[in-house]
Protein backbone atom coordinates (compact mmCIF):
# COMPACT_ATOMS: atom_id res chain seq x y z
CA UNK A 1 0.00 0.00 0.00
CA UNK A 2 1.62 3.09 -1.06
CA UNK A 3 1.37 6.18 1.34
CA UNK A 4 -0.84 8.93 0.71
CA UNK A 5 1.70 11.80 -1.33
CA UNK A 6 1.59 9.09 -3.73
CA UNK A 7 -1.60 8.25 -4.22
CA UNK A 8 -1.92 12.06 -4.54
CA UNK A 9 0.14 12.72 -6.79
CA UNK A 10 -1.21 9.79 -9.24
CA UNK A 11 -4.43 11.30 -8.31
CA UNK A 12 -3.15 14.75 -10.39
CA UNK A 13 -2.19 12.67 -13.31
CA UNK A 14 -5.77 10.65 -13.83
CA UNK A 15 -7.82 13.91 -13.08
CA UNK A 16 -7.92 14.44 -16.93
CA UNK A 17 -8.51 10.88 -17.42
CA UNK A 18 -11.18 10.80 -15.23
CA UNK A 19 -12.92 14.07 -16.47
CA UNK A 20 -12.46 12.43 -20.16
CA UNK A 21 -13.75 8.43 -19.35
CA UNK A 22 -16.74 9.74 -17.39
CA UNK A 23 -18.25 12.32 -20.43
CA UNK A 24 -17.11 11.30 -23.42
CA UNK A 25 -15.05 7.90 -23.71
CA UNK A 26 -16.32 6.10 -21.35
CA UNK A 27 -20.08 7.34 -20.93
CA UNK A 28 -21.58 5.34 -18.54
CA UNK A 29 -25.06 5.20 -20.92
CA UNK A 30 -23.99 4.91 -24.52
CA UNK A 31 -20.35 3.24 -23.27
CA UNK A 32 -21.20 1.39 -20.52
CA UNK A 33 -25.20 0.92 -20.75
CA UNK A 34 -25.46 1.59 -17.35
CA UNK A 35 -28.58 3.43 -15.72
CA UNK A 36 -30.98 3.07 -18.57
CA UNK A 37 -34.20 2.80 -16.83
CA UNK A 38 -34.38 6.07 -16.24
CA UNK A 39 -32.75 7.20 -19.45
CA UNK A 40 -35.35 5.55 -21.44
CA UNK A 41 -38.26 7.08 -18.15
CA UNK A 42 -38.39 10.40 -18.12
CA UNK A 43 -36.56 11.87 -20.98
CA UNK A 44 -39.93 12.41 -22.65
CA UNK A 45 -39.67 16.46 -21.77
CA UNK A 46 -36.61 18.21 -21.48
CA UNK A 47 -37.37 19.35 -18.75
CA UNK A 48 -37.65 16.41 -16.66
CA UNK A 49 -34.32 15.27 -18.39
CA UNK A 50 -32.71 18.05 -16.77
CA UNK A 51 -33.66 17.86 -13.57
CA UNK A 52 -33.24 13.74 -13.43
CA UNK A 53 -29.53 14.47 -14.60
CA UNK A 54 -28.77 17.32 -11.78
CA UNK A 55 -30.11 14.38 -9.71
CA UNK A 56 -28.08 11.85 -10.82
CA UNK A 57 -24.70 14.36 -10.28
CA UNK A 58 -25.40 15.45 -7.25
CA UNK A 59 -25.74 12.08 -6.02
CA UNK A 60 -23.50 10.09 -7.93
CA UNK A 61 -20.93 12.89 -6.77
CA UNK A 62 -22.04 13.33 -2.89
CA UNK A 63 -22.25 9.13 -2.83
CA UNK A 64 -18.67 8.69 -4.26
CA UNK A 65 -16.95 11.15 -1.80
CA UNK A 66 -18.43 9.37 1.18
CA UNK A 67 -17.73 5.78 0.30
CA UNK A 68 -14.58 6.91 -0.80
CA UNK A 69 -13.77 9.00 2.38
CA UNK A 70 -14.91 5.49 4.45
CA UNK A 71 -13.56 3.12 1.88
CA UNK A 72 -11.36 1.69 4.33
CA UNK A 73 -13.31 1.82 7.44
CA UNK A 74 -16.29 -0.66 5.74
CA UNK A 75 -15.74 -4.13 6.14
CA UNK A 76 -15.69 -6.24 2.59
CA UNK A 77 -18.54 -8.43 3.19
CA UNK A 78 -21.25 -5.64 4.11
CA UNK A 79 -19.71 -3.20 1.62
CA UNK A 80 -22.65 -3.52 -1.22
CA UNK A 81 -25.21 -2.43 1.34
CA UNK A 82 -23.13 0.46 3.13
CA UNK A 83 -22.91 1.74 -0.02
CA UNK A 84 -27.04 1.32 -1.00
CA UNK A 85 -27.34 2.75 2.47
CA UNK A 86 -25.15 5.63 1.02
CA UNK A 87 -27.33 6.12 -1.73
CA UNK A 88 -30.24 6.04 -0.58
CA UNK A 89 -29.80 8.42 2.19
CA UNK A 90 -28.69 11.16 -0.76
CA UNK A 91 -31.78 9.98 -2.89
CA UNK A 92 -33.62 11.03 0.29
CA UNK A 93 -32.32 14.41 0.49
CA UNK A 94 -33.27 15.00 -3.09
CA UNK A 95 -36.29 13.35 -3.11
CA UNK A 96 -37.30 15.36 -0.06
CA UNK A 97 -36.16 18.62 -1.51
CA UNK A 98 -38.22 17.70 -4.50
CA UNK A 99 -41.39 17.41 -2.90
CA UNK A 100 -40.54 20.26 -1.04
CA UNK A 101 -40.25 23.21 -3.64
CA UNK A 102 -41.20 21.64 -6.80
CA UNK A 103 -43.85 19.49 -6.00
CA UNK A 104 -44.76 19.23 -10.09
CA UNK A 105 -41.63 18.00 -11.03
CA UNK A 106 -41.78 15.38 -7.94
CA UNK A 107 -44.95 14.47 -9.36
CA UNK A 108 -43.95 14.29 -12.94
CA UNK A 109 -40.74 12.13 -12.00
CA UNK A 110 -42.95 10.07 -9.46
CA UNK A 111 -40.35 6.47 -8.38
CA UNK A 112 -37.87 7.50 -10.75
CA UNK A 113 -36.46 9.21 -8.30
CA UNK A 114 -36.20 6.83 -6.19
CA UNK A 115 -35.05 4.52 -8.16
CA UNK A 116 -31.12 6.11 -8.27
CA UNK A 117 -30.60 3.76 -5.70
CA UNK A 118 -30.61 0.75 -8.04
CA UNK A 119 -29.27 2.98 -10.85
CA UNK A 120 -26.10 0.91 -12.03
CA UNK A 121 -23.98 4.03 -12.97
CA UNK A 122 -24.20 5.13 -8.79
CA UNK A 123 -23.81 1.64 -7.47
CA UNK A 124 -21.38 0.92 -10.38
CA UNK A 125 -19.08 3.80 -10.19
CA UNK A 126 -19.10 3.36 -5.91
CA UNK A 127 -17.80 0.01 -6.45
CA UNK A 128 -15.27 0.19 -9.29
CA UNK A 129 -13.76 3.78 -8.23
CA UNK A 130 -14.69 5.20 -4.96
CA UNK A 131 -13.39 1.97 -3.12
CA UNK A 132 -9.94 2.60 -4.83
CA UNK A 133 -9.17 6.08 -5.00
CA UNK A 134 -8.81 9.50 -2.71
CA UNK A 135 -11.77 11.35 -2.06
CA UNK A 136 -11.30 14.34 -3.98
CA UNK A 137 -10.56 12.29 -7.45
CA UNK A 138 -13.68 10.01 -6.59
CA UNK A 139 -15.83 13.16 -6.27
CA UNK A 140 -14.37 14.34 -9.72
CA UNK A 141 -15.24 10.69 -10.46
CA UNK A 142 -18.96 11.16 -9.62
CA UNK A 143 -19.12 14.79 -11.18
CA UNK A 144 -17.80 14.02 -14.49
CA UNK A 145 -19.97 10.20 -15.10
CA UNK A 146 -22.95 12.62 -13.56
CA UNK A 147 -22.34 15.11 -16.31
CA UNK A 148 -21.81 12.33 -19.17
CA UNK A 149 -25.22 11.05 -17.98
CA UNK A 150 -27.27 14.15 -18.19
CA UNK A 151 -25.96 15.15 -21.08
CA UNK A 152 -26.73 11.90 -22.70
CA UNK A 153 -30.20 12.49 -21.14
CA UNK A 154 -30.51 15.93 -22.32
CA UNK A 155 -29.98 14.98 -26.17
CA UNK A 156 -32.26 12.15 -25.97
CA UNK A 157 -34.70 14.99 -24.19
CA UNK A 158 -34.65 17.62 -26.84
CA UNK A 159 -35.10 14.91 -29.54
CA UNK A 160 -38.06 13.63 -28.43
CA UNK A 161 -39.65 16.73 -27.12
CA UNK A 162 -39.22 17.81 -30.69
CA UNK A 163 -40.37 15.32 -32.31
CA UNK A 164 -43.07 14.35 -30.41
CA UNK A 165 -44.68 17.25 -29.65
CA UNK A 166 -42.80 19.89 -31.38
CA UNK A 167 -42.06 21.57 -28.34
CA UNK A 168 -38.49 22.45 -26.22
CA UNK A 169 -39.14 22.55 -22.41
CA UNK A 170 -42.71 23.39 -22.73
CA UNK A 171 -41.96 26.02 -25.47
CA UNK A 172 -44.10 25.52 -29.05
CA UNK A 173 -40.85 25.67 -31.20
CA UNK A 174 -42.27 23.80 -34.77
CA UNK A 175 -45.18 25.64 -35.20
CA UNK A 176 -48.37 23.39 -34.84
CA UNK A 177 -49.61 24.91 -38.27
CA UNK A 178 -47.17 22.14 -40.30
CA UNK A 179 -45.89 20.36 -37.75
CA UNK A 180 -47.80 16.97 -37.10
CA UNK A 181 -46.86 15.94 -33.55
CA UNK A 182 -45.20 12.49 -33.86
CA UNK A 183 -46.97 11.41 -30.49
CA UNK A 184 -45.08 8.02 -30.03
CA UNK A 185 -41.73 9.96 -29.62
CA UNK A 186 -43.32 10.79 -26.01
CA UNK A 187 -44.70 7.32 -25.46
CA UNK A 188 -42.46 4.21 -24.42
CA UNK A 189 -41.77 3.10 -27.86
CA UNK A 190 -40.43 5.81 -28.84
CA UNK A 191 -37.73 6.37 -25.81
CA UNK A 192 -36.47 2.20 -26.88
CA UNK A 193 -36.65 3.66 -30.69
CA UNK A 194 -34.27 6.98 -29.74
CA UNK A 195 -32.18 5.27 -27.10
CA UNK A 196 -31.25 2.37 -29.74
CA UNK A 197 -30.98 5.01 -32.75
CA UNK A 198 -28.64 7.18 -29.97
CA UNK A 199 -26.10 4.36 -29.23
CA UNK A 200 -25.97 3.23 -33.22
CA UNK A 201 -24.46 6.47 -33.89
CA UNK A 202 -22.21 6.92 -31.31
CA UNK A 203 -21.01 3.50 -31.81
CA UNK A 204 -20.48 3.98 -35.47
CA UNK A 205 -18.98 7.30 -34.70
CA UNK A 206 -16.48 5.80 -31.87
CA UNK A 207 -16.33 1.93 -31.72
CA UNK A 208 -16.33 0.79 -28.24
CA UNK A 209 -13.44 -1.24 -26.77
CA UNK A 210 -15.69 -4.29 -25.30
CA UNK A 211 -15.42 -7.92 -25.32
CA UNK A 212 -17.87 -9.83 -28.03
CA UNK A 213 -20.67 -11.08 -25.80
CA UNK A 214 -22.02 -14.00 -27.97
CA UNK B 1 -58.25 4.43 -2.92
CA UNK B 2 -57.81 2.99 -5.92
CA UNK B 3 -61.11 1.51 -6.97
CA UNK B 4 -60.03 -0.64 -9.91
CA UNK B 5 -61.15 -4.58 -9.55
CA UNK B 6 -58.13 -6.59 -9.27
CA UNK B 7 -58.67 -8.53 -12.59
CA UNK B 8 -58.04 -5.68 -14.06
CA UNK B 9 -54.95 -4.71 -12.29
CA UNK B 10 -53.66 -8.34 -12.80
CA UNK B 11 -54.12 -7.78 -16.61
CA UNK B 12 -52.98 -4.38 -16.82
CA UNK B 13 -49.86 -4.70 -14.83
CA UNK B 14 -49.04 -7.81 -17.39
CA UNK B 15 -49.72 -6.05 -20.66
CA UNK B 16 -50.99 -2.94 -20.86
CA UNK B 17 -48.96 -0.83 -18.20
CA UNK B 18 -46.13 -3.57 -18.52
CA UNK B 19 -43.11 -2.59 -16.23
CA UNK B 20 -40.77 -2.85 -18.57
CA UNK B 21 -42.05 -2.01 -21.70
CA UNK B 22 -44.51 0.85 -20.32
CA UNK B 23 -42.22 1.98 -16.88
CA UNK B 24 -38.69 1.11 -18.37
CA UNK B 25 -37.95 -1.01 -14.87
CA UNK B 26 -35.69 -3.62 -14.89
CA UNK B 27 -33.94 -2.81 -18.12
CA UNK B 28 -30.11 -3.47 -17.26
CA UNK B 29 -30.84 -7.29 -16.79
CA UNK B 30 -33.13 -7.45 -19.51
CA UNK B 31 -30.71 -6.32 -21.49
CA UNK B 32 -27.81 -8.51 -20.14
CA UNK B 33 -29.70 -12.16 -19.85
CA UNK B 34 -32.07 -11.83 -22.62
CA UNK B 35 -29.19 -13.81 -24.61
CA UNK B 36 -30.76 -17.12 -24.25
CA UNK B 37 -34.45 -18.61 -23.31
CA UNK B 38 -33.46 -20.47 -20.70
CA UNK B 39 -31.58 -17.83 -18.81
CA UNK B 40 -34.72 -15.60 -19.22
CA UNK B 41 -37.22 -17.78 -18.25
CA UNK B 42 -35.02 -19.07 -14.79
CA UNK B 43 -34.07 -15.28 -14.43
CA UNK B 44 -38.04 -14.53 -15.00
CA UNK B 45 -39.24 -16.84 -12.40
CA UNK B 46 -36.61 -15.50 -9.94
CA UNK B 47 -37.68 -12.26 -10.69
CA UNK B 48 -41.72 -12.98 -10.03
CA UNK B 49 -41.47 -14.72 -7.09
CA UNK B 50 -39.14 -12.19 -5.46
CA UNK B 51 -41.36 -9.66 -6.98
CA UNK B 52 -44.64 -10.77 -5.34
CA UNK B 53 -43.07 -11.49 -2.31
CA UNK B 54 -41.10 -8.27 -1.46
CA UNK B 55 -44.16 -5.88 -2.52
CA UNK B 56 -46.50 -7.68 -0.23
CA UNK B 57 -44.62 -7.50 2.32
CA UNK B 58 -43.14 -3.95 1.95
CA UNK B 59 -46.76 -3.17 1.59
CA UNK B 60 -47.36 -4.27 5.04
CA UNK B 61 -43.95 -2.34 6.30
CA UNK B 62 -45.23 0.92 4.74
CA UNK B 63 -48.62 0.88 6.20
CA UNK B 64 -48.23 -0.76 9.45
CA UNK B 65 -44.90 0.38 10.73
CA UNK B 66 -43.47 3.34 8.56
CA UNK B 67 -47.31 5.35 8.33
CA UNK B 68 -48.09 5.06 11.69
CA UNK B 69 -44.81 6.27 12.93
CA UNK B 70 -44.60 8.95 10.29
CA UNK B 71 -41.38 7.60 8.77
CA UNK B 72 -42.42 7.35 5.06
CA UNK B 73 -39.76 9.67 3.80
CA UNK B 74 -37.78 6.34 4.56
CA UNK B 75 -39.92 4.37 2.66
CA UNK B 76 -36.61 3.93 -0.08
CA UNK B 77 -34.19 2.83 1.86
CA UNK B 78 -36.59 0.68 3.83
CA UNK B 79 -38.14 -1.24 1.07
CA UNK B 80 -34.15 -2.00 -0.68
CA UNK B 81 -33.60 -3.23 2.99
CA UNK B 82 -36.14 -5.45 2.96
CA UNK B 83 -35.64 -6.35 -1.27
CA UNK B 84 -32.06 -7.37 -0.30
CA UNK B 85 -32.78 -8.92 2.78
CA UNK B 86 -35.53 -11.29 1.53
CA UNK B 87 -32.85 -12.09 -1.59
CA UNK B 88 -30.24 -13.39 0.71
CA UNK B 89 -33.00 -15.11 2.69
CA UNK B 90 -34.34 -17.23 -0.03
CA UNK B 91 -30.91 -17.81 -1.63
CA UNK B 92 -30.16 -19.35 1.94
CA UNK B 93 -33.31 -21.47 1.93
CA UNK B 94 -33.22 -22.36 -1.25
CA UNK B 95 -29.49 -23.67 -1.02
CA UNK B 96 -30.31 -25.46 1.61
CA UNK B 97 -33.16 -27.26 1.46
CA UNK B 98 -33.63 -27.48 -2.72
CA UNK B 99 -30.10 -28.00 -3.79
CA UNK B 100 -31.94 -28.42 -7.31
CA UNK B 101 -33.87 -25.37 -7.63
CA UNK B 102 -30.65 -23.68 -6.08
CA UNK B 103 -29.23 -24.71 -9.62
CA UNK B 104 -31.65 -23.39 -11.62
CA UNK B 105 -32.72 -20.36 -9.44
CA UNK B 106 -30.02 -19.36 -7.30
CA UNK B 107 -27.46 -18.10 -9.66
CA UNK B 108 -29.74 -15.45 -10.46
CA UNK B 109 -31.02 -14.19 -6.65
CA UNK B 110 -27.59 -11.88 -6.65
CA UNK B 111 -29.13 -9.85 -9.41
CA UNK B 112 -31.80 -9.60 -8.14
CA UNK B 113 -31.14 -7.33 -5.84
CA UNK B 114 -30.31 -3.70 -7.71
CA UNK B 115 -32.66 -4.92 -10.50
CA UNK B 116 -34.74 -1.66 -10.22
CA UNK B 117 -38.17 -3.38 -11.28
CA UNK B 118 -38.69 -4.93 -7.44
CA UNK B 119 -38.37 -1.45 -5.90
CA UNK B 120 -40.14 -0.05 -8.63
CA UNK B 121 -43.00 -2.13 -7.62
CA UNK B 122 -43.20 -1.22 -4.02
CA UNK B 123 -42.97 2.71 -5.23
CA UNK B 124 -45.76 2.46 -7.78
CA UNK B 125 -48.26 0.38 -5.05
CA UNK B 126 -47.38 3.21 -2.84
CA UNK B 127 -47.58 6.15 -5.45
CA UNK B 128 -51.14 4.49 -6.76
CA UNK B 129 -52.25 3.92 -3.24
CA UNK B 130 -53.42 -0.19 -3.91
CA UNK B 131 -55.31 -1.93 -0.85
CA UNK B 132 -53.69 -5.10 0.18
CA UNK B 133 -55.58 -7.35 -2.45
CA UNK B 134 -54.93 -4.91 -5.29
CA UNK B 135 -51.23 -4.94 -4.24
CA UNK B 136 -50.85 -8.77 -3.97
CA UNK B 137 -52.42 -8.86 -7.69
CA UNK B 138 -50.01 -6.10 -8.79
CA UNK B 139 -47.28 -7.56 -7.52
CA UNK B 140 -47.87 -10.97 -9.20
CA UNK B 141 -49.09 -9.36 -12.46
CA UNK B 142 -45.83 -6.86 -12.53
CA UNK B 143 -43.64 -10.30 -12.13
CA UNK B 144 -45.14 -12.01 -14.74
CA UNK B 145 -45.07 -9.20 -17.41
CA UNK B 146 -41.46 -9.06 -17.00
CA UNK B 147 -41.15 -12.24 -16.72
CA UNK B 148 -42.82 -12.44 -20.16
CA UNK B 149 -40.87 -9.06 -21.78
CA UNK B 150 -37.25 -11.43 -20.93
CA UNK B 151 -39.19 -14.31 -22.55
CA UNK B 152 -40.54 -12.57 -25.66
CA UNK B 153 -37.06 -10.76 -26.03
CA UNK B 154 -34.68 -13.97 -25.69
CA UNK B 155 -36.71 -15.76 -28.12
CA UNK B 156 -36.14 -13.26 -30.62
CA UNK B 157 -32.02 -12.97 -30.04
CA UNK B 158 -32.16 -16.31 -30.42
CA UNK B 159 -33.50 -15.95 -33.72
CA UNK B 160 -31.37 -12.66 -34.71
CA UNK B 161 -27.87 -14.77 -34.22
CA UNK B 162 -28.97 -16.01 -38.02
CA UNK B 163 -29.69 -12.04 -39.02
CA UNK B 164 -26.98 -9.72 -40.27
CA UNK B 165 -26.83 -6.54 -38.07
CA UNK B 166 -24.86 -3.98 -38.94
CA UNK B 167 -21.92 -3.89 -36.62
CA UNK B 168 -22.31 -0.25 -34.64
CA UNK B 169 -25.77 -1.48 -34.20
CA UNK B 170 -25.13 -4.83 -32.69
CA UNK B 171 -25.86 -5.70 -28.91
CA UNK B 172 -27.53 -2.99 -27.23
CA UNK B 173 -28.88 -0.71 -30.14
CA UNK B 174 -31.00 -3.48 -31.70
CA UNK B 175 -32.29 -4.93 -28.21
CA UNK B 176 -33.49 -1.29 -28.01
CA UNK B 177 -34.99 -0.84 -31.41
CA UNK B 178 -36.30 -4.24 -31.07
CA UNK B 179 -37.89 -3.45 -27.60
CA UNK B 180 -39.42 -0.43 -29.40
CA UNK B 181 -40.98 -2.60 -31.56
CA UNK B 182 -42.65 -4.55 -28.74
CA UNK B 183 -43.72 -1.74 -26.86
CA UNK B 184 -45.59 -0.53 -29.55
CA UNK B 185 -47.87 -3.74 -29.93
CA UNK B 186 -47.82 -3.79 -26.04
CA UNK B 187 -49.66 -0.53 -26.38
CA UNK B 188 -52.11 -2.53 -28.59
CA UNK B 189 -53.31 -4.02 -25.05
CA UNK B 190 -54.38 -0.19 -24.04
CA UNK B 191 -57.40 -1.26 -26.10
CA UNK B 192 -58.26 -3.51 -23.37
CA UNK B 193 -59.15 -1.74 -20.52
CA UNK B 194 -57.95 1.97 -19.11
CA UNK B 195 -56.85 1.65 -15.73
CA UNK B 196 -53.86 1.78 -14.08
Amino acid sequence: MSNSAQLAAIGRGKTKETIQNGIYKANPVTHQVLGICSALAVTGRLENSLVMGGALIFVLAMSNLIVSILRSLIPRRIRMITEVAIIATFVIFFDQFLKAFYWDMSRQLGPYVALIITNCIVMGRAEAFATQNPPLLALLDGVANGIGYALILAIIGVFRELIGSGALLGYQVLSETWYTQNLIFVLAPGAFFTVGFLIWVINAINPPMREEVK
Amino acid sequence: MNGAPVWAILISSIFTNNILFASFLGICSFLVCSNRIGTAVGLGSAVTFVMFCTTVLNYLIYYYVLVPLNLEFLSFIIFIVVIAAFVQFVEMFVERFSPDLYYALGIFLPLITVNCAILGAALFMVIRKYTFVQTVFYGLGAGLGWALAIALMAGLREKMGYSNVPTALQGTGIVMLIAGVIAMTFMGFAGMLSTQ
